[in-house]
């Protein structure tokens, strides 16, 4: 008897994967309603470990979803939904061809609903989990909420979207969870802190909706996604106020109830609405006293207790701490010319207090003429009528001070002021290999001086000895930095032998008689043996280049592209150096004429 | 009387009869200027019309009657043709006229009427005889034409005819039906015509070509046969289109198949209709309009009657519905539409609830997930560049702005998705145009793009290179250049050191061999030889001294002189190579013969202190000793099967070790204890046992060509030299596989040696470094070797891509001497 030979590809990775055409056939769905129930399942394609196998040695790359997964979706009940919402469209369908308006109405207004609950249980089955993917979900919601009716997006979504990210901005505000803030040319990024999960979205800038190009951009697809989103964010909210003691659903203005058929004339109306809905409190739940001190953290000797990194632990949540009353008790006023939103998210993050102009905008609090306000934000270079008893600052101070977790000094960001570039809070410092700008340096280490500080001209010598240390900096890195090195130690013996010369270079005869004399017999004064400073260090990196080469042949392109990519950064951080530091020259320049300029007619003034 | 007659008779009483209806009419014609007063009749101005129509059937019928003729079976197709194009309305509308008709029928009171008749009598007098007299033949074609002629007519008079009726029938009635409250006219004052028929023809509705065939169209009331008019074939058409100035406006009745002769007002008629007037004449379009009833309340009311009661009282009924909807709407049965709409809204809008709120950890376990879920990477977060106001050195200048745009077409090179852009204040920043893109990007990679988990390497690049002693620990070793001997004029081919490492032997290409002082780098003695100095190689034994060169196919073996080392020791090599052994012993084959041949010494070579010479078939290119001196294996180029020879100096013999070729022999070394010979191959190394006579070992080195070969002193160890760029080091013990390949030179290498007494071994090539290696050997057997580069030094210049040709170590001390390509040596220590 001969066994029965076992068919190619039924176990192992042939039979893990299907691929799309398979998975279609397997669900009998159409490839739209399979894309729809893959965004809202979460189900993705897979890059196999061996494709040819995976792809049962069919050549060319196909999309490959793993068997398990379209099994379970076949276990979905939504996918009999979706057969059921195939047959109620063909309703449709069939009575716009006969004309039968009345009826399509009712079919359009009873369209059923797809609840997908469960799916976002089952997606993510713990609070966390849902926190860890909200970044997407977040900026997708935020996007959505300024956009207009489309014919693919339904206009009841867009609104949904917009009543959800004002509530979770107030579990925001509620919480005072905002961490960081930026401003880039893309839109505002926020990022929080939730149960230990630090979450980060952008929210575009005003106008951010245009028409976009068919083939650039589905929003059909975004809209799927948007569905499950909204679901998503519904959730969260719910269980952020519910943490929080808040009322859920809070009380908003009216322009986010769904039901109001006046719809937002224009949506400069919707946005005051929005900002002043964000100046409000929220109602707390009755009995539930604000327990926000969090209690000292309690020291725990746990098993690598490294007392410095407790000690930075500590520090940080002390931060953290100082951050959240930043501004408790101050009162700002904002000028119609800044943007609001964001300023007024972050404020009443802070615990400030806002108000803005009435007469333009709905919802001011305050007064202008309010004498107890500390900070007028103001966007333009001068004003007419201003007091005295509080500071006119620029936008970008608020966001400055928001990452740098102090109310930074105000005077560089004075009203009509040429502002310091705006950093990145998410820079990574931890890395090497990264350029940090000496404004970030000058901030964290308040010893280091940038060289636009100078302000006299006697500095430049000073300075430019601070720009060879900065550029040996990347040199000591260097690979080639032995080569600087023996550069630099043969300058030095070169040097002494100058020196040893000049001595002696008075004559030209002299010298050769004592050449001569040299040359028949003398003694000479013994001159004592310099050790190479350096020396060592060459030798360690030469001896280091033999060894790179003995790396395993295994290894050897891994080594290579890594190398690269060192190589590659430090090239970038000397470009960016050298970029600054030209920058620099160029601005000090300027100044310097500019100074000459003003002492040559204060001169001729005089005269 | 004939059927026909009585036809007649009750023709012209209907017309009799209906000449006061006209007069009628044409009062009530007087009367139209009243409407405005509120008194309209009826009867609008179209009666009048229809009346007229009536007159002119009436000149028709008696025309048709009249006209008996036989039928003609051209007309009958087409009469047939034609009552099945008429539509059954049309027939309709004239039976209504012959209902009109049939109402005046009983008063039969004669009137001024007369003449009218009269007139149509003395119309169809002509006729009426031409037909009577049909029995003449001659008649007969000239009837047919003019039949044809009258149906050619009466087909297009039919049509217009029906049509005008039934024109005439809806004005008619509209007009009733709008004026009726306002005439209050008694409707039924001229009596209700629809139960009173004057039915002639009493067939019915019936297509009237199932009489085709027949002499009759029907039956009167009395149930006589109505026999048709005599028919007119095409001929008597023709003749009585001819003949008859009437015959433009003759129409056939088709019910009575009689010719009926259009009025003149009938003709107006007939325009007014193609033109699409009103067909009454006396209509005006723009009379003035007056509203009867408008919203204006008025003093007295349009209508004389008062309201109804029922007016003033809530209708019972619908009190009754509403008050059943209101009991079902007080009980919740039904709902109103706002009820609805709003519970649809609420039934549409999301409620959240706490949906992580109960579930235990063993639920969660229990939830089924996606199968080793790979979450999503998170977004880059941003940089200091894409700042709205950024760094200055963030900005692009001018020259990476240029690449900017030349990479326009392929933006997804370029160095960031965005443009750094420095904006003076926050106002400033528009809106992202790509942001929506973005979005979608994000989007499309969540659902498509295939994840799998990959490991990201923590290490740095410091970690793949092998953990090492520092060379500082494994000193001595040479490290600086210090000697340059120069003297030779060609490349240097090799050196070597003598036993004591007192001297320096080199040849070279300028066919000379000199003999050098180690110590000072004096050149102590030369030699010019015949061709040019492939190799040398001093005996290892100190008894002796003697330098063995291979210069061509030459292999030459010289006593370096008196003044290089012990005299006595010179002295002796003399006196030993003096004479000759006695050759009765050697027993030499062909095949050696051939190949070697031990030369017997001029005297003027020996001055100038060759000693021994052999020559061979090919060019000797490699040449080493055994350690105990006696024997020197040399290497020939192109040798084939015998490339290898072994030459016994005391006995001055030689040996071919190998029938067979085995490959292109690069070079053979013996083993420095044991009696074993390695021949290195153009990419194989073989270990033979020169007792047993046979192959012991095949090494695979892995090289694509074998340049150089060396032996550890110890004999476990071989390292192999190859053009591409490898040295290969073989643990003898471990296995035939190369233990470690090393690449350390940037070119081909050329010469490796190992030093006799440090565990130091040294390479150079043809790059500009000799590398200097620590070689440890352990004697335990467990443990492997250990290779340690230690040293790059820099080597001398380059000639013809050639820079270092051979190294040798000191027997002794730790220095190196390396033969250059630039005829130099140099002595590293």
């Amino acid at each position: 008897m001969v066994s029965k030979k076992k068919k190619k590809y039924s176990s192992g990775e042939g039979a893990q994967f299907m691929t799309r055409k398979a998975a279609l056939k397997k669900l009998q769905l159409s490839l739209k309603d399979f894309r729809r129930i893959c965004i809202l399942k979460g189900i993705y394609p897979r890059e196999p470990r061996n494709r040819k196998r995976a792809q049962k040695g069919v050549g060319g790359i196909k999309t490959l979803y793993h068997t398990k997964d379209i099994k379970f979706l076949l276990h979905e009940p939504i996918i009999w939904k979706l057969r059921e919402l195939k047959v109620y469209q063909q309703k449709i369908r069939r009575a716009r061809a006969m004309r039968e308006y009345r009826s399509m109405k009712k079919y359009l207004r009873d369209y059923p609903e797809i609840n997908i609950d469960h799916i976002v249980k089952e997606r993510y089955p713990t609070f966390v989990d849902a926190l860890r993917d909200l970044d997407d979900c977040l900026t997708l919601c935020f996007l959505f909420s300024t956009f207009p009716s489309l014919k693919k997006v339904p206009r009841d979504q867009s609104m949904l979207c917009r009543r959800l990210t004002v509530e979770f901005m107030h579990a925001v505000i509620a919480a005072k969870a905002l961490r960081k803030v930026f401003v880039s040319v893309k839109g505002y990024y926020y990022q929080v802190e939730f149960e230990g999960q630090t979450i980060t979205w952008i929210v575009p800038h005003h106008f951010s909706f245009q028409p976009q190009n068919k083939d650039e951009v589905d929003f059909k697809i975004m809209s799927t996604f948007v569905e499950f989103y909204t679901m998503m964010l519904g959730f969260v909210n719910f269980k952020l106020y519910h943490s929080l003691n808040l009322v859920y659903p809070p009380k908003l203005t009216s322009a986010f109830s769904a039901d109001t058929d006046k719809d937002l004339i224009d949506e400069h109306a919707y946005v005051s609405e929005r900002i002043a809905a964000m100046n409000l409190s929220l109602a707390r739940l009755e009995g539930a006293n604000d327990a926000e001190e969090l209690p000292e953290m309690d020291i725990f000797n746990t098993e690598d207790d490294d007392p410095q990194k407790l000690e930075e632990a500590k520090q940080e949540a002390e931060k953290v701490k100082k951050l959240k009353t930043m501004f408790k008790g101050l009162k700002f006023f904002i000028n119609r010319e800044v943007p609001r939103e964001p300023l007024v998210f972050i404020i009443r993050c802070f615990g400030g207090e806002v108000s803005w102009d009435r007469d333009h905008f709905v919802g001011a609090t305050f007064d202008e003429t309010d004498e107890s306000i500390a900070y007028q934000i103001v966007d333009r270079p001068t004003m007419d009528k201003q007091y005295i008893s509080r500071y006119y600052v620029q936008p970008q101070w608020v966001f400055d001070s928001v990452n740098a977790r102090s109310l930074l000094p105000i005077n560089k960001y004075l009203m009509g002021a040429v502002l310091p570039p705006h950093l990145s809070p998410f820079v990574d410092k931890t890395k090497d290999q990264v350029y940090i700008p000496p404004e970030e340096r000058a901030l964290n280490d308040p010893n280091f001086k940038p060289l636009n500080d100078d302000q006299s001209g006697s500095d430049i010598e000073e300075a430019s000895d601070e720009d060879k240390e900065d550029e040996d900096e990347p040199n000591s890195e260097d690979s080639d930095a032995e080569e600087a090195l023996a550069k630099q130690y043969q300058q030095e013996v070169e040097e002494d032998s100058t020196s040893d010369e000049d001595e002696d270079n008075a004559d030209p005869e002299k010298k050769k008689i004592a050449k001569e004399k040299k040359k028949a017999m003398a003694v000479t004064t013994g001159v004592p043996h310099k050790e190479h400073p350096y020396q060592k260090e060459i030798e360690d990196k030469q001896a280091f280049r033999l060894r790179e080469k003995l790396v395993r042949k295994k290894h050897r392109n891994l080594y290579k592209s890594m190398k690269a990519g060192q190589e590659q950064r430090k090239k970038e951080i000397w470009l960016l150096r050298k970029k600054r530091r030209l920058h620099d020259e160029k601005v000090k320049e300027n100044k310097k004429n500019e100074k000459r300029k003003q002492k040559a007619q204060s001169l001729e003034a005089s005269v | 009387m004939p059927p026909f007659r009585i036809g007649l008779l009750k023709r012209k009483s209907d017309t009799k009869e209906t000449k006061p209806k006209v007069s009628d009419s044409s009062q009530e014609e007087s009367d139209d200027e009243k409407l405005i007063s509120g008194q309209l009749d009826a009867d609008g101005d179209d009666t009048d019309s229809e009346h007229e129509e009536e007159e002119a059937s009436d000149h028709e019928q008696d025309e048709v009657l009249f006209d008996d003729s036989a039928d003609s079976t051209l007309g009958e197709d087409e009469h047939v043709a034609d009552a099945s194009e008429e539509s059954s309305d049309l027939e309709d509308s004239e039976e209504d006229d012959d209902d009109d008709e049939g109402t005046s029928k009983e008063e039969e009171s004669g009137d001024e009427s007369e003449k009218s008749s009269v007139d149509s009598g003395a119309e169809s007098g002509p006729v009426h005889t031409q037909s009577g007299a049909s029995d003449s033949e001659t008649d007969k074609k000239s009837k047919k034409d003019k039949r044809q002629k009258v149906k050619v007519k009466k087909d297009r008079g039919q049509k217009t005819e029906s049509s005008i009726d039934r024109l005439a029938d809806t004005i008619k009635k509209t007009s009733v039906t709008q004026l009726k409250p306002v005439g209050q006219k008694d409707e039924y004052e001229s009596g209700d015509t629809s139960d009173e028929e004057d039915r002639r023809n009493t067939v019915g509705d019936v297509p009237m070509w199932w009489y085709n065939e027949y002499p009759h169209v029907g039956y009167d009331l009395d149930g006589r046969r109505i026999i048709k008019p005599p028919q007119r074939d095409q001929i008597d058409e023709f003749l009585k289109k001819c003949e008859d100035p009437e015959f433009w406006r003759t129409v056939r009745d088709p019910s009575t198949g009689q010719d009926v002769i259009l009025s003149k007002k009938d003709l107006k008629l007939i325009h007014r209709l193609r033109e699409g007037h009103v067909p009454d004449p006396t209509h005006d379009e723009y009379q003035p309009w007056v509203e009867w009833f408008t919203r204006e309340v008025l003093q007295t009311p349009l209508r004389a009657f008062p309201e109804h009661k029922r007016s003033f009282l809530p209708s019972r009924s619908e009190q009754k519905q509403v008050a059943r909807i209101v009991h079902a709407l007080k009980m919740g049965w039904t709902k109103t539409r706002k009820q609805l709409a709003d519970e649809r809204r609420k039934k549409r809008e999301k409620n959240f609830y706490n949906l992580w709120g109960s579930t235990t950890e063993e639920e969660e376990q229990r939830l089924r997930g996606i199968h080793k879920h790979i979450p999503a990477p998170r977004r880059a977060l941003p940089s200091h560049a894409e700042s709205y106001n950024p760094p200055p050195e963030y900005l692009l200048d001018s020259k990476e702005l240029k690449e900017w745009n030349k990479l326009s077409e392929t933006p997804w090179k370029r160095k960031y998705t965005f443009l750094p852009t420095q904006y003076a204040s926050l106002r400033q920043v528009p809106a992202y145009e790509r942001f929506t893109r973005e979005r979608f990007l994000r989007c499309l990679d969540l659902y498509l793009a295939p994840r799998a988990i990959k490991m990201r390497l923590t290490i740095s690049p410091e970690d793949l290179v092998p953990k090492l002693p520092s060379p500082r620990d494994l000193q001595p070793f040479p490290t600086s250049e210090s000697l340059v001997m120069r003297g030779h004029v060609g490349l240097v081919r090799s050196v070597d050191f003598d036993p004591a490492g007192q001297y320096v032997v080199s040849g070279g290409d300028d066919c000379t061999l000199r003999v050098w002082e180690s110590s000072t780098g004096r050149c102590l003695r030369t030699v010019r030889l015949a061709e040019s100095v492939s190799r040398v190689a001093w005996i290892p034994t100190a008894g002796l001294s003697l330098v063995a060169a291979a210069a061509g196919a030459r292999l030459l073996l010289l006593n370096p002189g008196a003044d290089v080392g012990a005299h006595r020791v010179a002295q002796r090599t003399d006196d030993l190579l003096e004479e000759p052994p006695p050759k009765h012993d050697v027993q030499v084959d062909e095949r050696t013969s051939s190949a070697v041949e031990w030369q017997r010494v001029t005297p003027e070579e020996w001055a100038r202190g060759v000693r021994l010479a052999i020559s061979h078939f090919k060019p000797v290119t490699h040449v080493a000793w055994h350690a105990r001196g006696d024997y020197l294996c040399a290497t020939l180029r192109e040798g084939a099967s015998r490339a290898v020879v072994v030459h016994q100096v005391s006995r001055r013999r030689s040996q071919l070790p190998f029938s067979r070729a085995k490959g292109l022999v690069q070079c053979a070394l013996f083993h420095p204890t044991r009696p074993l010979l390695f021949v290195a191959t153009q990419r194989v190394v073989r270990v033979y046992d020169l007792v047993k006579q046979e192959l012991v070992r095949k090494l695979l080195t892995g090289a694509q060509w074998i340049s150089h070969m060396a032996v550890h002193p110890a004999g476990d160890n071989l390292l192999v030299a190859s053009y591409d760029r490898k040295c290969i080091w073989f643990d003898l013990e471990l296995s035939s596989k190369p233990y470690q390949t090393l690449r350390l030179h940037g070119g081909a290498v050329r010469a490796v040696a190992f030093h006799r007494r440090y565990p130091l071994f040294a390479s150079a090539g043809d790059d500009d470094n000799i590398i200097v290696s620590h070689g440890m050997v352990y004697n335990d057997l467990l443990q492997n070797p250990l290779l340690v580069p230690l040293k790059q030094l820099r080597a001398g210049g380059r000639a013809e891509e050639l820079c270092v040709l051979d190294v040798r170590w000191h027997p002794t001390q730790p220095w190196l001497l390396a033969a250059g390509a630039d005829s130099t040596l140099r002595l590293y220590t």
